[in-house]
């Protein structure tokens, strides 16, 4: 017999090198081949084989990494992406290069290698062939279509080629694609070197508990801990949060714990240690109390409170009014309400929260995948009691964020275990560990009222929401600012009073993620549109251009922009596929029997940068005596594309192609403060500042030789050569600050004012406008919706990159998809990739991206924002397609086949 | 912690009679139950058992060994009998899953989901259970007793899924309802095996998986089902109470749409089935 014990070896073969493993038999091969035999490329989303990220090849058949025993691979070949046939690899890597299949990269190596497997088999798949192939991998960023076209054209259609000059406008592959592709692309998880201690979490497993702590100390004494860290051992303060005001939730809870997962304590150990480790042994009793999950339970007078400062658990409001509402919906010939309710959801990036942290020459070095790296860095020093300047960030590869990984997470933990012990920790949350104690979008309870006119007129809107922001502020309040500035939509409403409330529950806290509340909103206020229009009669697209924003149309903030307003031509750009929509379907109609399509339309707007408050982006740049041209680009790109774009407006700043700058960060030490990537600012706000210090970099090249202001330039060896005759040798010259000869510096803030009592001023320089169209198929038995297509036409203003554009829209359109039919997280029970379902290749259908640009006069080069805007108007969208399949609305998301059922039912389906 | 990789059924069985031992195949259920707890139990790898992989044709019917994939199962030439089978199979999590899980593991793991089972119960399976004490074959029906129970005893190990022959005129069909296209958890499924002449239904067979604590075989409705019309099956269905159904609510949907739907499902695997 074949008895295996922890000190044997296991040989196998991996990428055709002959390997040996001394890893116990039954270790999950995923965590040997990462940790033991250093294949970092392939990576770990969930291990549970829901996710497909650690996706290999043995003897040529894809099997998930993290569900196989090393054991089972003894004697068999092993084939990671690194060790695909070079051939098919090439091909793989070049069209998903040229299709931007790859956003932030951490699915890329278990899609690439699911398609190698297809390829070998299949050398020209179809469209649904490569979608059973790729089935069982997972991505959060690219909505898939991307990929199958990648997948597609090495078989068939051929690989387009792909521009490479990177003016604005052009569709360059993103600049920092290539490692997203061969699997050197480092995330969260793949620094920590050798030997790092590992932090491990005790959280609490209530909703609402008090505990005590057993004896710590004979803890700390055993063998393989070197610290356990409670609220006594933070040096500073043990509380952090992101708005100034809502500091709220504590690193360690010190005597109770508000919400299922909190931490209340860390332990430091050896790896060994910790891989063997019983939570359960972990020395703590609790006691569970009384839990309120529900908002309007938590506004109860015998709720229990989470806050003393927070009467009845309100967190706090936002407020805008604007007219008068009463008056307006007083004129209207008929007046419609309705009451909408949404779900948490869960961002589930494919990369876990991840890092690790050391000491280096006295100073706290943190690596890890983030969103705000300056945010992190101050958050830390309040925590740590350091100094800003003691604490490095190194934001790592980010496989995913879309707003949860803006706020600390495993942070402290590491910084504070690297400051006792002096020696490097780390730590990689587990999925539940991610998902049941990172940030979720806010559950919205809407009541929505409407009043129009019979010429379409809208006359007056009326909005209350409730969202539960669970046990801790996060950015709660800045939805709880943004949902009444922007629950209008993108339309002149005269008449506006709209009011939210952030309240406290039980729950894992609510945060930032695409959107900050807008979709929620959105979808009361979308649908209520279509029934207004329905109500007169109207088309829903007419009603839609009849009452939009436009160039000098007041906002219900009472802004007034004087240009750039482009939601009419986003719901134009819908019009062709609207009318073949609606023909369409009513023919698949007339023979189907319970099959029912139908086409939907809504809009959105999203005003990007912060709400009313500064938020600067400083953007630095050097020449060096030998000629290479630096940019220190601290925009943190998490998938979306900032490397790219910000090098593109910045090289087009300067006047020169993109590889010619040699680009640098993010890193707190060597970039400024290129704020956080969230609220969709970094092509705005940064690029602003990129394009600032292109321009200003320029002017001293150009006025060191009195060239003209549109010369050439063209960078060379040790020397700038202009057009004209003009040479600059750079070599000569006297090397300053940062190492440069020439630097430049430059901030951007986007110009807004603050907002009266009423919400009204300016709060956004610029907003994004989209307008999305949904086909949808409706199984009226079962109750299931199947989109069929979907066009997203959304006012970039400039496009700087048409194909990052695309890619942004299209996942958009995924997590709106996703938030519309099947997300739901239930705060304990669905805390794992297949309890919680997102979208998979098969749930995405073809979507059409139309790029709109009206250009905005605060935009470089007219761009505006567009990361939260693509997925606002999917859901309404695909709602009211449902509508008109079936006559049936759908006021609560996630529509999910029960729940649609129940609704077709009442209205009298069979 | 060992970790036991035989090749030979005797060592295995030897093994299994001596200690407690956790047995994994594919790992696609085992791993993810056990979530991020340190594993501390002696394991008892059966995928390198010799004749336990494969899928065969025997004197009197099929055999599908224990270690067989689901992947083993869409690459075997089948009668249509397995078409059913074989859909459930396509269906199984991805591909990824689908190479490495086995359909004997899906059944011993005895989730109220396991999508093995209702296909498998409409084709009559039987599991063929080794000991060092001998052979014996448990019918599919007896042997998952419970969420999460199976009747194994100690020392006990499954070799094989028994098939009886099946007619070459016999049609199957598999009906899964999930929030999603792949890697989805059934909300409910319906196996059928059928007879058909002249759209005329005979020897119907219905299984449903996801409704009850244990996927089942609906008999009454069988009965009720044989010798009648696609058309007239339509309105028994409808009329059906399914009182043995017994669904839960869960996250993945009501205890009542299940109920509600599950006649929708038959139908359809019962015209795919006959139409293909």
């Amino acid at each position: 017999m074949d008895k295996r014990s922890a000190l044997d070896v296991i040989g196998f073969t991996l990428n055709g090198a002959t390997v040996q493993s001394r890893a116990a038999g039954h270790a999950r091969l995923s965590a040997t081949l990462r940790e033991e035999l250093n294949a970092k490329d392939v990576k770990v989303g969930c291990n549970a084989g829901d996710c497909g990220a650690c996706t290999v090849l043995i003897d040529g058949a894809p099997v998930c990494a993290c569900l196989t025993s090393t054991a089972q691979a003894k004697g068999r070949d092993v084939q990671t992406l690194r060790g695909l046939d070079p051939v098919i690899l090439e091909r793989l890597q070049k069209s998903f290069t040229a299709h931007q299949a790859a956003q932030c990269g951490i699915c890329t190596p278990g899609m690439m290698i699911s398609a190698a497997a297809l390829l070998r088999e299949v050398p020209k798949p179809n469209v649904a062939q490569v979608q059973d192939a790729l089935g069982g991998v997972l991505c959060r960023c690219t909505g898939y279509r991307k990929i199958i076209d990648a997948v597609v054209a090495v078989g068939t259609t051929g690989i387009p080629e792909i521009s490479v000059k990177g003016d604005v406008g052009d569709p360059i592959a993103r600049l920092d694609g290539a490692a997203k592709v061969d699997g050197s692309e480092r995330f969260g998880d793949d620094v920590a070197p050798d030997g790092a201690l590992v932090a491990l979490v005790i959280r609490s497993p209530f909703a609402h508990a008090a505990f005590e702590f057993g004896d710590l100390d004979l803890m700390r004494a055993s063998e393989g801990v070197e610290a356990v860290l409670t609220a006594q051992d933070i040096p500073g303060s043990n509380l952090f949060g992101t708005i100034p005001g809502f500091i709220d939730q504590p690193v360690f809870a010190e005597t109770e714990t508000r919400f299922k997962g909190e931490a209340v304590a860390a332990i430091i150990g050896e790896a060994e240690f910790i891989a063997a480790y019983h939570i359960e042994d972990f020395p703590v009793t609790w006691q569970a109390l009384r839990a309120v999950q529900d908002v309007t339970e938590a506004q109860t007078d015998d709720a229990p409170q989470l806050h003393e400062h927070a009467e009845n658990n309100v967190m706090c409001g936002g407020f805008v009014a604007h007219g008068d509402v009463d008056a307006g919906l007083a004129q209207a010939d008929i007046v419609l309400s309705g009451s909408f309710e949404t779900s948490f959801v869960e961002h589930a990036y494919i990369e876990p929260e991840a890092g690790f942290a050391e000491v280096v020459e006295g100073r706290v070095h943190l690596h890890v995948c983030t969103q705000s790296p300056v945010m992190n860095q101050e958050a830390l020093a309040g925590i740590l009691a350091l100094e800003n300047d003691d604490i490095r960030i190194v934001p790592t590869a980010v496989g995913g964020g879309f707003g949860s990984k803006l706020d600390l997470t495993l942070h402290p933990y590491v910084c504070l275990g690297a400051m006792v012990t002096g020696r490097p920790v780390r730590m990689t949350y587990s999925r539940v560990e991610s998902m049941a104690t990172s940030t979720k979008r806010h559950p919205g309870r809407i009541t929505i009222k409407g009043g129009v006119r019979h010429d379409g007129t809208v006359t007056g809107l009326r909005f209350d929401g409730d969202f539960n922001t669970g046990a801790y502020a996060s950015w709660g309040p800045t939805v709880a600012n943004r949902v009444p500035l922007h629950a209008s939509g993108p339309y002149r409403i005269p008449n506006y009073r709209a009011q939210s409330k952030g309240v406290y529950t039980h729950c894992p806290p609510s945060g930032a993620f695409r959107g900050f509340g807008v979709p929620q909103s959105a979808i009361a206020q979308e649908t209520l549109f279509d029934e207004l229009a329905a109500a007169v009669g109207m088309d829903g697209l007419d009603f839609r251009v009849l009452n939009a924003l436009d160039n000098g149309v007041p906002t219900v903030s009472g802004q007034v922009f004087e240009q750039g307003v482009g939601v009419k031509a986003c719901l134009e750009a819908l019009r062709p596929a609207w009318g073949t929509g609606k023909a369409e379907c009513t023919s698949f109609n007339a023979t189907s029997t319970h099959l029912k399509r139908g086409v939907g339309i809504a809009a959105g707007w999203y005003g990007c940068g912060n709400t009313s408050m500064a938020n600067p982006s400083t953007i630095k740049c050097g020449l060096k005596a030998d000629g290479t041209l630096v940019l220190h680009q601290g925009a943190v790109d998490i998938g979306q594309g900032s490397n790219t774009v910000i090098t593109q407006i910045f090289a087009q700043a300067f006047g020169v192609s993109v590889n010619q700058v040699a680009l640098l960060g993010a890193d707190t030490d060597i970039t400024p403060d290129a704020g956080k990537t969230s609220a969709s600012r970094q092509t705005f706000v940064t690029g602003n500042a990129a394009k600032l210090s292109g321009e200003s970099l320029r002017r001293q090249v150009l006025t060191l030789v009195n060239a003209a202001e549109d010369a050439q330039i063209a960078l060379g060896e040790g020397q700038i050569e202009m057009s004209g005759g003009h040479n600059i040798d750079l070599s000569r010259m006297e090397v300053g600050e940062d190492g440069y000869v020439m630097r430049a510096v430059a901030s951007y803030d986007p110009p807004t004012e603050p907002l009266d009592e009423n919400g009204q001023g300016v709060p956004y320089a610029q907003f994004g406008y989209a307008a999305h169209l949904a086909v949808v198929e409706v199984d009226t038995k079962l109750g299931t919706i199947k989109p069929i297509h979907i066009v997203a036409a959304h006012d970039v203003g400039q496009a700087i990159n048409p194909l990052l554009v695309e890619g942004q829209a299209q996942g958009g359109v995924a997590q709106g998809l996703g938030m519309a039919l099947m997300e739901e997280f239930i705060p304990g029970r669905t805390d794992n990739l297949h309890d919680y379902l997102i979208p998979t290749i098969g749930d995405v259908p073809p979507i059409e991206t139309v790029i709109v640009e009206e250009p905005d006069a605060h935009g470089p080069f007219g761009a505006k924002g567009l990361g939260e805007h693509a997925l606002i108007p999917t859901a309404p969208a695909i709602l009211n397609a449902v509508h008109h399949a079936t006559g049936v609305r759908l006021r609560h998301v996630p529509a999910l086949p029960h729940r649609v059922r129940a609704a077709l039912k009442e209205a009298g389906y069979e | 912690m060992d970790y036991l990789s035989p090749t030979n059924l005797d060592d295995a069985l030897a093994a299994l009679n001596a200690r407690d031992l956790s047995i994994i195949a594919g790992g696609t259920d085992w791993y993810p139950a056990q979530g991020e707890r340190p594993i501390e139990c002696d394991m008892l790898d059966i995928t390198r058992i010799a004749g336990l992989r494969g899928v065969e044709k025997t004197e009197n019917g099929w055999r599908i060994g224990a270690a067989s994939t689901w992947s083993d199962v869409i690459a075997a030439d089948l009668p249509n009998g397995f078409d059913g089978l074989k859909a459930a199979a396509r269906e199984v999590g991805s591909i990824q899953i689908q190479n490495a899980g086995t359909l004997v593991g899906n059944l011993c793991n005895a989730s109220p989901a396991a999508d093995g089972v209702p296909p498998l119960l409409t084709l009559d399976a039987a599991l063929e259970v080794r000991s060092l004490q001998g052979v014996r074959a448990i019918p599919l029906a007896e042997f998952i007793t419970g969420v999460r129970s199976v009747a194994l005893r100690k020392g006990e190990l499954v070799t094989a899924l028994l098939i009886s022959d099946i007619s070459e005129t016999r049609k199957s069909a598999f009906a899964k309802l999930g929030a999603r296209k792949y890697l989805v958890i059934s909300i409910a499924m319906v196996a059928v095996t059928c007879e058909v002449s002249a759209d005329v239904l005979s020897d119907v067979r219905i299984a449903v998986g996801s409704c009850s604590p244990v996927a089942i075989r609906l008999a009454g409705l069988e009965q009720a089902l044989s010798r009648v019309s696609l058309i007239e099956a339509g309105e028994i269905i409808a009329s059906a109470d399914l009182k043995e159904l017994s669904p839960i609510t869960d996250v993945r949907g009501s205890g009542a749409y299940r109920k509600d739907v599950v006649g929708s499902l038959i139908l359809r695997a019962l015209q795919e089935a006959a139409h293909g």
